[in-house]
């Protein structure tokens, strides 16, 4: 039961595929400029991390470790050009926005990143559990950062969700405010790093204020790591 | 030693490429059905976009030409669709590009009646800036409607221009390139819509067989 309390505050909070390890900075940047193309993307992704865990999960006991590689890449691969498929046949009008960015899951780290690190060395139903999880953590941090942007660039929320969920989601549009010419930095690329940077800020305010409240119990020393973002 | 480890990985991949490859062949094939309908769906709203569809009487994606004209835009083969009434030539529906605009082309779709009066335009692709050129979509600025029964009448009609140079077309506050090149590519299109509408209707139909 720990361990999936474990994974769950992992994937959500403290080693967010997003905010800690950042991983899939490339679709994470490119589809954020508003909530619907974000929550598309982040379903996508979530399915192919789900699945792409259950199966390397699977097998993990057939593949030798020298071919495991290509292997999880052939079955990440697969999801993706299958997501991709059934978006296509299902949602086309999100699909025709977010375009190039399906195909770019495929280069998202965080699913290689789980299969490798997770999925390969644990039980089916703890990966499926894990892979939902970081995939929940990932479309959180989309969600959020293509709200800021939406909100700040064109001062609507869910603007398209007809695309996504279906005619009756078209409702769902907020206008919060109205501009003569949309201020067009939260919407170009920049803006996107810009919400990132300040997310991750607030991310490690809370951590510290959080820390500076408990009691101060020493830490074992963890070995480096390549990237990461919280302050030691 | 080596060799047999070699020998089963070379046989476990190819396994995994196998299933692989199925598994995304199966997709493809219980979607592709589905797939090709959204499009074909999706062309059709495009046209009704442009040519109301009560007022002719073919299946506009069962009668088309493919064209390389300049006046289409610099890329090879544009497709035109052509719209009949009671058997009579009523209207093309072109497709053209322009690579005059802010960045990238802009891919657009404008039909014209036999007179010459245009019925409708629209832009279907572009990468204009967000919140500035993008203002050519409909769905951002009803700007594009404006085209709907003009006509030009000639080579220098001074009308066709934005207002900036002289002509009859609002720029949009912080971008003029953008209007300015779809104005041109519309106006091009239209008078090559005009001179050969007759050649147009005469040439062999190439989408006979689509479903």
């Amino acid at each position: 039961m720990s361990q999936v309390k474990t994974l769950f505050k992992d994937g959500m909070w403290a080693n967010n595929p997003a905010l800690v390890q950042l991983l899939g900075l490339c679709p994470l940047l490119a589809v954020t400029s508003t909530i619907t193309n974000a929550l598309g993307l982040g379903l996508a992704t979530l399915l192919v991390l789900v699945g792409s865990n259950v199966t390397v999960s699977i097998v993990r006991n057939w593949v030798p470790k020298d071919i495991r590689i290509p292997v999880f890449v052939m079955i990440i691969a697969g999801f993706v050009t299958i997501v991709q498929l059934m978006m296509n046949a299902y949602t086309f009008g999100l699909y025709q926005s977010l375009g190039i960015f399906i195909p770019l899951i495929v280069t998202n780290c965080a699913i290689i990143g789980r299969a490798e690190a997770f999925a390969s060395k644990n039980t089916v139903p703890l990966s499926a559990f894990d892979g939902l999880m970081m995939g929940l953590g990932f479309m959180l941090v989309l969600v959020v950062l293509g709200a800021m942007r939406e909100l700040i660039g064109q001062g609507t929320l869910f603007d398209g969700a007809d695309l996504l969920l279906g005619p009756w989601a078209a409702a769902l549009r907020i206008e919060v405010f109205s501009f003569d010419n949309q201020f067009l930095l939260a919407i170009l690329p920049p803006g996107a790093f810009l919400g990132l940077g300040l997310l991750i800020a607030a991310k490690n305010v809370i951590d510290t204020q959080i820390k500076s409240k408990q009691v101060v119990t020493p830490e074992v020393e963890k070995g480096p790591r390549a990237r990461v973002t919280s302050l030691t | 030693m080596i060799l047999s480890s070699m020998t089963k990985n070379g046989a476990i991949l190819t396994a995994f490429a196998l299933i692989t490859t199925g598994t995304v062949a199966l997709t493809h094939s219980l979607t592709a059905e589905r797939i090709e309908e959204q499009e074909k769906q999706q062309l059709a709203e495009q046209l009704q976009q442009v040519l109301d569809a009560h007022h002719y009487d073919n299946q506009l994606y069962k009668d088309c030409v493919v064209i390389t004209d300049e006046r289409l835009g610099p890329r090879p083969e544009q497709v035109i669709y052509r719209a009949y009434k009671d058997n009579k030539p009523y209207a093309l529906v072109m497709r053209h590009v322009t690579p005059s605009g802010y960045s990238g082309d802009i891919n657009l779709l404008t039909a014209v009646f036999a007179n010459g009066e245009i019925a409708g335009v629209r832009v279907t692709k572009h990468e204009e800036t967000p919140g500035l050129g993008d203002k050519v979509e409909v769905k951002k600025s009803d700007w594009i409607t404006l085209f709907k029964g003009q006509n030009v009448l000639s080579e220098d009609d001074s009308r066709w221009a934005v207002k900036k140079d002289g002509g009859q077309f609002d720029q949009f506050t912080g971008a003029t390139i953008t209007p300015r090149a779809v104005v041109g590519s519309v106006k091009q299109a239209v008078l090559f819509a005009q001179a050969e509408f007759d050649n147009l209707f005469a040439a062999p139909n190439i989408c006979q067989g689509a479903k």
